[in-house]
């Protein structure tokens, strides 16, 4: 039984008060009533009411636990009593009652044994001379039969599906379509028939018998490549069975256009075609296939813009959704082609459906240029107050990027989003914005101030206290590095005075930190931090106390103004999960505890990871490096406490783990490269995955002959490696300093192999030494460079001095296209590109691309693009750089002119 | 069946969001207590709108809603956020307007419990398994 839980009782809906013949029907009743169904002589308006009555239990019943855990079987059985009780009523004559029967079948899903009673009256009606029957009957069978016996009825389906009557071929075209599933061997006979009523005059069986078509054709390409070549010369006439031929056939050109890059698309033509349909429906469909091809062109994009152009002005209001949402979908790939829809957009704005609204202005903010900006800012204003919070958020979204594309119009943008943080709304839209502020500052120097200062307003009355503390922290690390730290110390201190005990800590540590970076307010921050001495909750009082002695220099823990620094601005670097395990286990005692005996060893690499991508940006460094973070903190602190190479000086950079095995084999090792000054060191990532074997003194044998450069150092073993539990072991290498050094490592993974009792997990006493070759790994240039963006990169440009500039042109010879020739240069170079000049227009024949970056040595790169097209596919390249050396100008042309 | 046109549910709800009729085709919804949770969604996002005349839509979690209020009862059709949406447009048109001929023009919560029976029939021959 399928489903033997169906029969519920809906005794919850008991108490409601409305009417309903329905509700409240007990089960008892029913199996009552169900032996009426016995009784040939009922009458048939009392059996039609009641067997609605089972279907309702069946299909919108409350569930009922009681019922269901006492009487499980009796269940079962029970719903065996209704569908034999059901079946008597194949006796009645009347037509509403005979398909509300074939219903409940269906619902029932009676079990095999079952079904050889109803098969014999099923197949009837099948051959009945009623087509209402005969079209119910088929599909109904074909939900319960087995694949046995549907080859007794195999002859009667094929009959039925080149039937004169549509409404019994597509009965049998759609059971075909769900036997397909089952069994398919004995739909795909039936090809012929399908391929004939594809044929028909009626809208409907044409649809249906395209579907079953493709679905037997699908696994082959070439028949369904046929088929599409067949059909769309012009015989399907149902708007459907056309929407679902555009499906057919962008996929056929999708698949198409893999094989063969370049010519013109086979079935364009057709896609065309279909735009001046008759139909919404089918125009639409095509309007979307044509946006949605790969590499489509702006000759290509035309018509079907033109066209949703008219869909937006349309009354109905899913047509106007759904010609948005195309063009919504298209301006994040197309911007310019959608900027002539933008009148009719405007008009959207105002719509009643806040759906279409919203589209709009997004679609509007992402091809908007910074003209139009300031008044699309003005319409929204009125247009923010009647939406919902979760369209707010997609709104406050779009002026982000928005204002991140454009920060030249940050004024107009922040003012906005300071008016929208002052008006009503949840915790996820305040959320939204203040993290869209807080990065907006981050990333555009020049609207660190405004931005500072709508915060501060903001926190004045902010009712979450998790934005407060937010807020408050992020004041901390920035207030004190703008020109009038002063004006901030009223808003921080009036939280010390209105707010709960959270925030009033959080602004503390604030004030402090004002204190200790701005010398001219240090006193003034010392009359504030006494008054918080008297403050009522333990943590503020502690943390004042904590701060003051600090910035008085009376305090063991800070000697010196660094230390302090260094305090109050450093992250913490101890794992705080083993921090928490450390202080547990101590036991108060004489000894005061230690920081430095908790173990630093991570227990295992993704945990950190996780828990630096998910930490705030906390440290100066990481508020000032922008969105893409330089070096990631928790590889630092791992790296700091390994004592072999402390003294190899500040990590520059560390690359994304590089795997060096393939998946799923016995050792999976992934290494990252770290780049120091004059250091290279490896990190090996390790994970065991036999669940046999216990790994002991695990070291990479790294052979250097093929980097004449490197010369190793030093190498810490993994002591043991369990299973499945990743594990670290390093190999450090000494360059010479300034040398772009670069070059091929071969890797050997050895180690001693120790066999493990999986049921009691202990291992043996002696093991064997094994290797384990891993895959080669290079250390390229783009290592030394860290991707750095600048938000304005004419004015970082301009600032550069000229006489570093160093300018050449390069032949880049023949490319497969622009984009795959700028791709190539840029992650040769491992630059950040600039404002979007990393997307190629599709047919463009020059391209001008910024990078920026940061070279080994913290010099600043600026690098300039200019590709052009030159006969066939031949692809030139003038290269300009500027940098703080001269020397690294040079050195990026090197790199250029041997990658 | 990927590029074939489905359906994921078609839902009759009253004017308080309680169900009058309601029928799933996919496995997006396994449990009762989810379906409830989706009508209940379905209906608070929409109730406030008014789609008297015309089909309305609504796209959230990345399904998407054509809908229809007939007097006290709400017409919904779901599909998933890649679909066609005159085509879910048109089988809610079709579903409603076959409902207005079979209650005889008299649509309403009443009537419908009543001919249930008929509504039944009708969703099944709209739509087969999606």
């Amino acid at each position: 039984m399928a489903q033997p839980l169906v029969m519920k009782k809906d005794d919850d809906l008991d108490e409601e008060e409305y009417y309903s013949p329905f509700l409240g029907i007990e089960k008892g009743a029913v199996l009552q009533e169900a032996r009426v169904f016995h009784d040939p002589s009922s009458t048939l308006g009392g059996a039609a009411r009641l067997s609605p009555s089972f279907y309702t239990s069946s299909t919108r019943g409350t569930p009922s636990p009681r019922y269901n855990v006492i009487y499980p079987h009796l269940i079962l059985v029970e719903a065996t009593e209704v569908f034999f009780a059901t079946t008597k009523l194949f006796q009645s004559k009347d037509a509403g009652l005979r398909r509300m029967v074939y219903l409940m079948i269906k619902e029932l899903s009676p079990s095999a044994d079952e079904v050889i009673i109803v098969t014999s009256s099923l197949m009837k009606d099948m051959n009945s001379k009623t087509d209402m029957y005969r079209a119910n009957a088929i599909r109904v069978l074909c939900r319960i039969i087995d694949s046995t016996l549907l080859t007794q009825i195999e002859r009667y389906l094929k009959q039925a599906i080149v039937d004169k009557n549509p409404v019994v071929a597509s009965a049998a075209l759609v059971s075909g379509i769900y036997l397909l599933q089952t069994s398919p061997e004995v739909v795909k006979r039936w090809s012929n028939e399908v391929q004939e009523a594809v044929q028909s005059r009626s809208a409907l069986v044409q649809f249906h018998a395209l579907a079953l078509l493709h679905q037997i054709r699908q696994n082959d390409r070439l028949a369904v490549s046929k088929l599409v070549t067949s059909l769309t010369r012009g015989s399907v006439r149902s708007p459907l069975a056309q929407c679902l031929l555009i499906r057919y056939t962008s996929q056929v050109i999708r698949e198409s256009s893999m094989n063969s890059q370049g010519g013109d698309r086979p079935f364009f033509d057709f896609l065309e075609s279909c735009l001046r349909n008759k139909s919404e429906m089918v125009i639409l469909e095509a309007a979307r296939a044509i946006t949605e091809l790969n590499g489509v062109t702006s000759r290509e994009l035309t018509p079907a813009i033109t066209v949703l152009q008219l869909l937006l002005s349309s009354p109905k209001p899913v047509l106007r959704f759904a010609a948005v949402r195309t063009l919504n979908k298209v301006a994040s790939t197309h911007p310019l082609a959608v900027t002539n829809c933008n009148i009719d957009m405007e008009s959207l704005i105002s719509d009643q459906n806040r759906s279409i609204a919203t589209l709009a202005i997004t679609t509007l903010l992402k091809t908007g240029n910074e003209s139009s900006v300031d008044r699309l800012m003005k319409q929204m204003t009125n247009f923010m107050s009647d939406i919902a919070d979760e369209f707010k958020i997609v709104v406050v979204e779009a002026i982000r990027s928005l204002c991140l594309k454009f920060p030249l119009k940050y004024r107009s943008l922040m003012n906005f989003l300071s008016n929208i943080l002052r008006e009503e709304g949840g915790f996820d839209y305040k959320k939204a914005i203040v993290d869209s502020i807080i990065i907006l500052i981050r990333d555009i120097p020049d609207a660190k101030e405004s931005g500072l200062f709508h915060l501060c307003e903001f926190i004045e009355d902010c009712e979450f206290t998790y934005l407060s503390a937010q807020i408050l922290h992020f004041l901390g690390n920035e207030g004190p590095k703008t020109s009038d730290p002063s004006k901030y110390i009223r808003y921080i201190y009036n939280r010390v005075i209105l707010e709960n005990a959270t925030v009033r800590a959080s602004a503390v540590s604030t004030l402090a930190k004002f204190g200790a970076l701005v010398d001219s307010l240090k006193p003034r921050i010392f009359i504030l931090l006494r008054r918080c001495l008297f403050d009522g909750d333990d943590e503020v009082r502690d943390r004042a106390t904590l701060y003051l002695k600090l910035l008085g220099g009376e305090a063991t823990v800070g000697e010196t103004e660094k230390d302090v620094n260094e305090f109050l601005f450093g992250s913490l670097d101890v794992p705080l999960v083993n921090l928490e395990t450390s202080l547990r286990n101590y036991e108060p005692s004489e000894a005061p505890f230690d920081i430095s005996s908790v173990s630093r060893e991570t227990k295992s690499q993704p945990l950190a990871e996780k828990k630096a991508t998910g930490k705030k940006p906390t440290g100066p460094a990481s508020a000032l490096s922008g969105p893409v973070t330089t070096v990631d903190a928790s590889y630092e602190k791992l790296l700091s406490s390994i004592s072999e190479f402390t003294g190899f000086g500040k990590l520059f950079k560390s690359s994304g783990p590089v795997e060096l095995t393939e998946a799923e084999t016995e050792y999976s090792v992934n290494v990252v490269k770290h780049i120091y000054d004059g250091h290279v060191v490896l990190q090996y990532n390790c994970t065991n995955t036999i669940p046999e074997q216990l790994l002991e003194e695990v070291v990479v044998f790294v052979d250097a002959s093929e980097a004449d450069e490197f010369s190793e150092v030093a190498s810490k073993p993994l002591r043991s490696l369990p299973y499945d539990s990743p594990g670290q072991t390093f190999v450090a290498f000494e360059k010479p300093e300034g040398v772009l050094a670069t070059g091929k490592f071969s890797n050997i993974l050895k180690f001693i192999v120790k066999e493990v009792d999986p049921s009691t997990g202990e291992a043996d006493d002696d093991g064997v030494e094994d290797e384990y070759q891993l895959e080669d790994l290079e250390i390229v240039s783009a290592d030394y460079m860290l991707k750095v963006g600048v938000s304005n990169f004419r004015n970082a440009w301009e600032s550069m001095d000229p006489e570093s500039e160093r300018v050449d042109e390069y032949g880049l010879g023949v490319r497969e296209s622009l984009a795959e020739a700028v791709n190539a240069v840029i992650s040769i170079l491992g630059m950040q590109p600039c404002e979007g000049t990393d997307v190629v227009p599709s047919n463009s024949r020059s391209h001008t691309c910024l990078l920026s970056g940061v070279f080994v040595g913290n010099v600043k790169v600026l690098v300039r693009l200019s590709f052009g097209l030159s006969g066939p596919k031949e692809v030139a390249m003038k290269l300009a750089v500027r940098s703080d050396d001269p020397e690294i100008s040079d050195k990026i042309h090197e790199i250029v002119a041997n990658g | 069946m990927e590029s074939c046109p489905s359906v994921k549910n078609i839902l009759v709800l009253d004017s308080e969001g309680k169900r009058v009729a309601v029928k799933y085709y996919s496995d997006d919804w396994p449990s009762l207590s989810s379906k409830q949770a989706f009508e209940k969604s379905v209906f608070a996002k929409t109730h406030k709108t008014s789609a008297r005349t015309e089909a309305e839509i609504v796209m959230f979690d990345s399904y998407i809603v054509v809908y229809k209020f007939i007097q006290d009862l709400h017409f919904f059709v779901t599909g998933g956020d890649d679909e066609n949406e005159l085509i879910l447009a048109s089988v809610l048109q079709g579903f409603s307007e076959a409902v207005d001929l079979l209650l005889r023009n008299k649509v309403h919560k009443k009537t419908a419990l009543e001919n249930l029976d008929l509504i039944f029939l009708c969703l099944d021959e709209i739509v087969d398994g999606g």
